[in-house]
């Protein structure tokens, strides 16, 4: 199959310091990759080293990340401009505090439509109410006159992936997408995804520190600790037959609820 | 054998300017035994931290009455507050926060003894031997908050909680911040804690499946008001309120 997105040997060094070591794996069209591991493990870092938002002390120094025959460490901002957004879209762990806290949804919809191409308001809004159609929003609507402040956490989180959506990217960056939410919410948000990939087939790399999350979503999993890979694979075959000490260790950790008495 | 907290129609509500006063917590009855853990699990806004709140007497009740170890503290100000605070102690969610950042641990762990009057070799040795006991060593008594990881750092929070040899913890989501390993290393330290002093613990939590592993009873909160409360196994295999069932269904 084809491979969308190829990370070959990638190292990502801040200052200097290299902080995520020789990590390789693919994404392949319609497929859910969970990155997996703790605090400073270097997975979100992994991420952003793709949407080129390493900021000024970090780069990829080592490895390429492959997109549609570009290297995307190697692009120009202009050149990123036309992938981040239109081809690679990305959700954070609070989409309310990365919206912006004085604008409705609508008028932020329109303006990150309006930064790939020419649109007017009418048109913005059947494409934006077709997109939460499909994406079950109880009332398009009220998301759409809304101010941040007045949709719930988990609202303002499926309004932060519809955003993502409406450009139809093909690969959707998920950067703790549920950490912030109860865990009722989480799973909305979880759903929400799986239900873009259903509807759109976009290929999704959800990162995130909750193993229940992954085992609900992806289809493979890379674990790392300490910007090191410590296993990848198909998600069943990480989550039920870990092989790597490290890799059990973590799953060993994580409490599970018991539906059924001692 | 008498409970170390006990609870009676605790509330907590907020005037609101043209609409009904408003209920944080509605009228809540629970008890603690010496040596119990008592789990709080509820939603973001159900009321959980505003317990933590009342029962250390940070903020005041509407209604009701909180009990410590027999004596009723509901109405207590200032100074007769003093003797309470060294039964009652309370572990926070970000351990950083909770600690002065320009000062040491050794002086935030050694400050309720200081008050106390206890010399300073006294206190000091005290500290060690708890943080030995967190799985701390004792240079960590010059370590400024920074300069440490999130569980070590609520390692010091509980050597700090445990100087004045309280008799019951709260655990305001003291793990929810860490790593799930670190978690699982607090949770240990802390069921070797409660065997070694026969302490009780308030654990509020919003993960259903640790207060399993973990706490003898459970409390559902739900907009205020207690949904459930009982054996966690009889809560979670046989939820009675729609709020439990459908949080338990949320679990993946």
């Amino acid at each position: 199959m084809a491979v969308l997105l190829d990370y070959q040997h990638v190292e990502i060094s801040f200052n200097g310091n290299a902080v995520v070591h020789d990590v390789s794996f693919q994404l392949h069209p319609g497929e859910i990759l969970g990155l997996v591991g703790e605090s400073g493990s270097g997975k979100s870092t992994l991420v952003k080293a793709a949407m080129g938002l390493l900021g000024s002390s970090g780069m990829v120094t080592r490895g390429d990340i492959w997109f549609e025959g570009k290297n995307l460490p190697d692009l120009s901002d202009n050149e990123m401009r036309h992938i981040c957004g239109e081809k690679i879209g990305m959700i954070f762990q609070d989409c309310g505090a990365s919206l912006s806290p004085i604008r409705t949804i609508g008028e932020q919809i329109m303006e990150s439509m309006a930064a790939h191409r020419k649109v007017d308001v009418a048109a913005a809004k059947a494409t934006a109410m077709e997109l939460f159609d499909k994406l079950h929003f109880k009332d398009g609507e009220r998301v759409w006159n809304s101010y941040p402040f007045e949709l719930s956490g988990g609202m303002n989180q499926r309004a932060g992936i519809a955003i993502a959506m409406l450009m139809n990217p093909v690969i959707l960056m998920a950067d703790e997408p549920t950490s912030a939410l109860d865990v009722a919410v989480q799973r909305q948000v979880v759903e929400e995804m799986l239900n873009v990939r259903k509807v759109f087939g976009t290929a999704i790399i959800i990162v995130t520190h909750d193993i229940g999350v992954v085992s609900a979503m992806a289809d493979s999993i890379l674990v790392l600790q300490e910007g090191h890979v410590m296993e990848y694979g198909k998600a069943k075959d990480v989550l039920e037959n870990p092989q790597n000490a490290y890799t059990k260790k973590l799953l060993s950790a994580v409490p599970r609820l018991r539906r059924e008495r001692l | 054998m008498e409970p170390i907290l006990k609870v009676t129609d605790l509330s907590k509500s907020f005037s609101r300017a043209g609409k009904n006063e408003f209920f944080a917590v509605d009228h809540v009855s629970f008890e603690v035994m010496p040596g119990e853990i008592l789990g709080i699990v509820g939603e973001s806004g159900s009321g959980k931290s505003t317990i933590a709140k009342l029962i250390t007497r940070q903020i005041d009740a509407t209604t009701g009455t909180i009990e410590i170890d027999g004596q009723d503290i509901t109405k207590l100000t200032g100074r007769q507050l003093i003797p309470v605070y060294a039964k009652v102690q309370m572990v926070f969610q970000t351990p950083a926060g909770s600690f002065d950042p320009r000062r040491t641990l050794g002086d935030g762990i050694c400050e309720s003894l200081r008050n106390k009057g206890i010399s300073k070799v006294e206190r000091e040795a005290k500290a060690r031997g708890l943080l030995e006991q967190c799985g701390l060593s004792s240079e960590f008594l010059e370590r400024y908050p920074h300069q440490v990881s999130g569980g070590q750092c609520q390692r010091a929070a509980i050597a700090r909680a445990l100087m004045c040899d309280p008799r019951i913890l709260i655990f305001d989501e003291a793990t929810s911040a860490l790593d799930v390993t670190v978690q699982k290393q607090i949770i240990e330290l802390l069921q070797q804690l409660q065997r070694e002093k026969k302490l009780a613990y308030l654990f509020i939590c919003h993960n259903l499946a640790l207060v399993q592993q973990f706490c003898d009873k459970v409390l559902v909160l739900y907009d205020g008001k207690i949904v459930e409360y009982g054996l966690p196994d009889d809560v979670i295999l046989y939820p009675q309120s729609e709020y439990a069932r459908r949080l338990v269904d949320a679990i993946f």
